[in-house]
């Protein structure tokens, strides 16, 4: 019985390195305590990029996610990301 | 000698870049349509300033697998000739791989658009020949993403290459790492800069100063090829 391929959604969280200063994270950090919420620290702004697609697995799933971050969605010399895998 | 200037979706400065090349320095220069993948004709290739595929994702990461881009590899190895990139090319090329380092969002939170001061840092290049070392020239900057960074190994490895060519003097509009503005690969021919020289070859807009840039590299070619 050959394996059929099913519907994945990927989410590649992506935000600047930890060592990175954050120039719009720090603007809406300010923002945010006036705003009233004065604990709010170490804000940091990043993206999303999510997609539907398919695999056989959720690993496989999850490795073409790595494979598409590393050759396009982010750039390692200032970026770090993490990745989730649901079936749908 | 022949250029091309390479317009991808979204460039806005191949225009001006041509005309110093044609109009100032009478060099044959052709715009060259991203889908073109036929570099043999040129000694220069220019990455031009713009926002190229609308700098999506990232300045330069989407540009970077246009089809005249990825053949860019191929004719730095092979020592074809020079690659500038400006501002936006200069974007492109680090995400190419072309040159090392990436630009990320200025630390001062703001697009700058002004007249900035550089220091040549290296006058033994293709690029910079016709500069007094540690001469200080004025360009103008326009950029939200021009803050150079990179590990410490490798801009000390930028160091002790020389492979700078420009840094900010007196005030830093981007928070660059060691305040850097231009620099070049380790074959010595590629060059990036933020900073647009094309936007100062004239003494209608300034010292003119910007104009020495593409007379080094005619300079170097006839230097070559005599």
């Amino acid at each position: 019985m050959s394996k059929t391929a099913k519907e994945y959604l990927v989410k590649i969280l992506i935000e600047p390195k930890p060592e990175l200063l954050d120039p719009q994270g720090h603007a809406v950090e300010i923002a945010m305590h006036e705003l009233g919420l004065a604990t709010a620290r170490e804000t940091r702004v990043g993206k999303l990029v999510k997609y539907k697609t398919l695999a056989l697995s959720e690993t496989e799933a999850r490795q073409k996610a790595i494979e598409i971050a590393n050759q396009l969605l982010i750039n390692p010399i200032i970026e770090v990301y993490a990745i989730e895998v649901d079936a749908l | 000698m022949r250029a091309a200037v390479i317009v991808l979706p979204g460039s806005n400065r191949e225009q001006d870049t041509k005309y110093i090349l044609r109009d100032l320095l009478n060099i044959e220069t052709d715009l060259l349509w991203y889908k073109e993948t036929n570099l043999s004709l040129y000694d220069l290739i220019v990455v031009p300033g713009g926002f190229a595929y609308g700098d999506y994702l990232r300045a330069g990461a989407i540009a970077r697998f246009a089809p005249a881009v990825q053949v860019l590899g191929d004719y730095v190895v092979a020592k074809k000739g020079w690659v500038l990139g400006i501002c936006n090319g200069f974007q492109i090329l680090t995400e190419a791989g072309l040159l090392p380092g990436a630009l990320a969002r200025n630390e001062q939170k703001k697009f700058v658009c002004k007249r900035v001061k550089l220091r040549v840092e290296n006058t033994e290049t293709a690029f910079t020949q016709f500069f007094e070392p540690n001469e200080i020239v004025e360009l103008p900057v326009a950029h939200a993403e021009g803050r150079y960074f990179d590990t410490p190994e490798a801009i000390a490895k930028l160091k002790r290459n020389q492979q700078i060519l420009l840094t900010y003097v007196d005030e830093n509009p981007n928070g660059s790492v060691g305040a850097i503005a231009g620099i070049t690969n380790e074959l010595r021919n590629v060059f990036g800069l933020m900073p647009h020289p094309e936007h100062n070859c004239e003494t209608l807009l300034g010292s003119g100063a910007g104009l020495r840039f593409f007379q080094s590299l005619v300079h170097s070619r006839e230097a070559v090829h005599g």
